[in-house]
């Protein structure tokens, strides 16, 4: 019943969110903003966890098999599909909901009980749009970037750390690392992480944009926005990969 | 001239106006006063369509407002301006910024011409040396003036000003006070400021519109209200003995 109720009013929101913008010169540099704030930023907790994650995997995968019949390439292998597969993809969608979806929600939503939508409405603009869209516009763009991003500095990650501590050598993680590619895990991914972005972007967007009361509503709403966020970014991960992978 | 008939509007089911019908007449201070939860941030709210009324009919100078299809809607929209209860300014621009953001939006202006429009909003206020200020580096009556600034940067035919004097001292609420009732005369606009001051409604009320519970109980201007026999009014205005003993004054002097 409450699922149907939220459900209903988010699409009018985005049938709202999606009409023409007013003026193309400010949405463009609305858009470049959202870009430098939402994704720029997020770049350094993405570098982070991706080289920790990597290393941990790699260890992971080597300590498992310690078994002399199976090939050492597998280490670099299992690094390389598991970051591409979940963690650069749909680990890190998660933790984006927590940092950028946390922003959108506690934005809108402050805009929302100072009246600041009020005033824009008053002017004539269609606030979900002037807000909302270049939010969406940007972080669809930007997460292809972080997942490349992620896999990549996954890899080098793996590649610290394996041979630091003497789980595997250098040529053996980068030769495994290489092996047997597939190129549709990547593709997949990306549809995947195109599917995410929206995702973080408007249903924080619509926690914020209807926050009825004062800063203590704004902060409960940011955490409703993550929790949700993340429940439908696992439910997407399921019927994409059912859809995409079979 | 804004004229609003037989409004209504509830929220889930609790009725919040009832049945008010009001004019607000051209190059006037309008009031609309009445105790705080009375409905005049809902009643303004709706005479600006921010709020759906339930039933009834807003015409702005004779165009029906309430039946007006959007695009319409947001011609109309551009000649209004409205200052919040809280100022409302863009958090994220700074002061000239918020006052430039409507000309930016809504018209071809060269940067010239829109730096000369935001100096003279800014000046018609009385804000200098704070254009590159933030909203959160400057007080509440500033606040509150450049948002007036930012109404007015479109040389809007109605101004809405919803409580322009809450939390601000009696001294600089008079200022606010003089300029909304200047720039109204001067410009020859509508105003329709809501508030439970009584200083205001002693100075500006030109026309006064009083609502008790979401209905309307009295209109007159602040010269008849001091003759009211309407009892609901006068505990409210003259709940004070300061505003009796002004009253008492006051009917003397004439
Ligand atoms: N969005 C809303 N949903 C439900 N009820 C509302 C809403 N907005 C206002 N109300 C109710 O309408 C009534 C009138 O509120 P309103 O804000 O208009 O009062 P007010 O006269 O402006 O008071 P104040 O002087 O304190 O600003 C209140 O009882 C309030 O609870
Ligand atoms: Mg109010």
């Amino acid at each position: 019943m409450n699922f149907f109720y939220h459900a209903g009013r988010y699409f009018a929101m985005l049938a709202r969110v999606f009409q023409k913008p007013e003026k193309h010169r400010i949405f463009a540099l609305q858009i470049f903003k959202e870009i430098e704030s939402l994704g720029l930023n997020s770049v350094g907790i993405v570098v982070i966890i991706s080289v920790f994650m990597g290393g941990i995997i790699t260890l992971q995968v080597a300590y498992n098999m310690a078994n002399p019949f199976l090939p050492v390439y597998l280490i670099g292998l299992g690094n390389r599909d598991t970051l591409i597969l979940e963690f650069s993809s749909t680990i890190m969608g998660l933790i984006m909901a927590g940092k950028i979806g946390s922003n959108i929600t506690s934005e809108i939503g402050s805009m929302k009980v100072t009246e600041q939508i009020d005033s824009l409405e008053i002017m004539g603009i269609n606030s979900a749009n002037h807000l909302v869209l270049p939010k969406i516009i940007a972080v669809v763009f930007i997460f292809p970037f972080l997942f490349i991003l992620s896999v990549f500095f996954g890899l080098i990650g793996g590649l610290m750390v394996g041979p630091a501590v003497g789980a595997v050598t250098a040529t053996d993680y980068l030769n495994g690392v290489q092996y047997g590619f597939t190129p549709y895990y990547v593709t997949f991914s990306i549809i995947k992480t195109l599917f995410f972005g929206f995702l973080v972007a408007s249903i924080p967007a619509y926690f914020g944009y209807h926050v009825e009361g004062g800063a203590f509503e704004v902060g409960s709403a940011s955490t409703r926005a993550v929790v949700t966020t993340n429940i439908m970014i696992l439910v997407f991960d399921l019927i994409l990969t059912q859809i995409l992978f079979r | 001239m804004i004229e609003i008939k037989n409004v209504y509007k509830s929220f889930e089911n609790k009725d919040v106006l009832k049945d008010i019908s009001a004019i607000f007449l051209e190059g006037q201070t309008n009031l609309i006063i009445g105790r705080s939860g009375s409905g005049k941030t809902v009643l303004l709210k709706s005479i600006v369509g921010l709020h759906e009324i339930d039933r009834g009919q807003i015409l702005y100078d004779g165009r029906d407002f309430t039946h007006m299809p959007p695009k319409a809607r947001k011609k109309l929209r551009q000649e209004m301006g409205m200052v919040f209860q809280g100022g409302a300014l863009f958090d994220s621009m700074t002061v000239e910024e918020n006052v430039r953001f409507p000309l930016d939006m809504f018209t071809e202006m060269s940067s010239a011409e829109k730096q000369k429009q935001v100096d003279f909003c800014l000046e018609r206020v009385n804000i200098v040396d704070a254009n590159k200020l933030y909203p959160s580096e400057i007080s509440g009556g500033m606040k509150k003036r450049v948002a007036i600034a930012r109404a007015i940067a479109l040389n809007p035919k109605y101004l809405f000003c919803d409580e322009p004097n809450s939390g601000l001292d009696p001294e600089t609420s008079l200022v606010i006070d003089a300029l909304i009732h200047q720039i109204t005369v001067d410009l020859k606009i509508t105003t329709i400021v809501n508030t439970h001051d009584m200083n205001s409604v002693m100075e500006i009320g030109d026309n006064i519109v009083f609502i008790s519970d979401g209905a309307l109980c009295w209109t007159g201007n602040r010269h008849e209200i001091l003759h009211t026999d309407n009892q609901t009014l006068k505990e409210f205005v003259f709940a004070n003995k300061q505003y009796q003993k002004i009253r008492d004054e006051k009917i003397d002097e004439e």
